[in-house]
């Protein structure tokens, strides 16, 4: 067998503690204690197994990656192994000199997540009040230590209106870089697609605001968008690919092709307490399951996608047909297809009601 | 852009030698360029003091063309750095 490409991106979960409760949280219903995590010094050689490997990007994300006290201790090995470090934040719990001090230990970037454009509808959302607020304060702190900010709005049926509004508050904030990121359904999220998934109309808005602002804005700020599979009409290829460029490591050790995988029955995810990064990444059943083009059913394996596409995402071919190995519904090919216009119809007569993340609500 | 402006890096934006695929890249959040040979030669150059001018003329003292050539294919180059979000000016 041709050994795989070495991988490029590494996402660190820290942990998955956090103070939002996002009712979209892309971590999965059985969330890790804070027992159950790694410390520093082993993130510490993860990371230059990693480095080793190939992986040149690592986020440190989580939950909230700054409940952990050894943030400044973890951010110091990424930046020892030679990494390119991005910090995913709720920027809740981050104060100015804890800032500076993760600016000395070497951090690159900052990515801060915000939940709306509008304080009452964000602090509903991320179920914290007064959050909005304090992220706000928080970006001006990330520029004045330096760094580089990009804000990433998660957008769905409750904010997408105000995408406007979300585009000005990036400029406002100094940031060099947007992500409007449709949310994902699955995990959490599938949970509350009902009051989350935006109208045709809707999406069709603002993904011609996206190209205008695109446009007027070259060179202030680059705007990145994700298109919500439920209105594509070709699957995503989620990860770029199983096992062909990414990896994540969970709070716990656990390493696995996407951060949502370990939803998926019947794979074992080996653990960096156990084994190297190398040998999960070459040998592990896991990695392997669907990697490349051999796993694929009909009517990937005859496509001339199948190398674009890869099949799409696993955890939603999962999430809504209960098979892992099918076609990923998105794909106006899949045999599943009608499931997404019939979550879409749902959607449509449903309640703005959520349920939110916590510890413990997994059941 | 002037001769005399000085161009560098965005904020977030960094060569780095990838080892493991024997290449430059320049990273940034969710960002990768692989710069081709001619770029990578410029972008060696962006040391934060070095005025366009100054990276002209060096790269006319290595590269045997005509240095009007060489100040437009740089242009060039920068132009699109920057619509990238890879180069501030």
């Amino acid at each position: 067998m041709i050994p795989p490409p070495p991988p490029i991106g590494l996402l660190a979960e820290l942990t998955h503690r956090c103070p939002l409760r996002c009712p979209y949280c892309s971590n999965p219903l059985e969330l890790s204690r804070a027992s159950a995590e790694l410390d520093a010094d082993t993130w510490g050689r993860v990371f230059h197994e990693a480095a080793a490997l190939g992986v040149l990007q690592l986020h440190l994300s989580g939950g909230e990656p700054a409940v952990r006290r050894d943030l400044e201790a973890i951010t110091a090995h990424a930046a020892a192994a030679g990494l390119y470090s991005n910090l995913i934040t709720s920027g809740v719990m981050l104060d100015g000199a804890r800032l500076r001090a993760l600016a000395a230990a070497g951090l690159d970037h900052v990515q801060l997540s915000v939940q709306d454009a509008e304080a009452t509808s964000a602090d509903r959302i991320g179920g914290l009040r007064g959050g909005h607020e304090r992220k706000l304060r928080f970006a001006a702190e990330v520029r004045d230590a330096g760094l580089p900010l990009t804000l990433n709005a998660v957008v769905h049926r409750q904010n997408l209106d105000r995408l406007d509004q979300l585009i000005e508050l990036a400029l406002q904030l100094g940031a060099g870089r947007l992500e409007v990121a449709h949310v994902q359904y699955y995990g959490w999220a599938l949970r509350n697609r009902d009051a989350l998934l935006p109208t045709r109309a809707q999406l069709d808005a603002a993904t011609a605001m996206v190209e205008a602002a695109r446009g007027a804005l070259t060179g202030r700020l680059v705007i990145d968008y994700v298109v919500p599979d439920y209105y594509a009409a070709r699957p995503k290829a989620c990860m770029g690919g199983w096992g062909r460029s990414f990896l994540a490591v969970s709070p716990a050790g656990r390493v696995l092709p996407c951060h949502a995988a370990e939803s998926l029955p019947g794979l074992h995810f080996p653990n960096v307490r156990d084994l190297s990064l190398a040998d999960i990444w070459t040998g592990s059943d896991a990695f392997n399951r669907f990697r490349g083009t051999d796993w694929m059913p009909e009517p990937c394996r005859g496509c001339d996608r199948r190398e674009q596409d890869w099949g799409g995402c696993r955890c939603q071919a999962f999430a809504l047909t209960g098979n892992a190995g099918r076609t990923d519904p998105a794909c106006a090919l899949s045999p599943d297809h009608h499931l997404l216009d019939l979550a879409v119809r749902d959607a449509a007569a449903a309640t703005t009601d959520f349920t939110y993340r916590e510890m413990g609500r997994a059941g | 852009m002037d001769e005399a402006a000085i161009p560098r890096f965005a904020l977030g934006m960094k060569l780095r030698e990838d080892r493991a695929r024997g290449r430059w890249v320049v990273m940034g959040p969710e960002r990768l360029f692989v710069p081709d040979a001619v770029a990578l030669e410029v972008l060696r150059l962006l040391d934060g003091s070095r005025s366009l001018g100054a990276i002209v003329d060096d790269l006319a003292a290595r590269f045997s063309a005509p240095r009007e050539r060489i100040a437009a294919d740089v242009a060039a180059l920068l132009d699109d750095l920057r619509a990238r979000g890879v180069v501030s000016a």
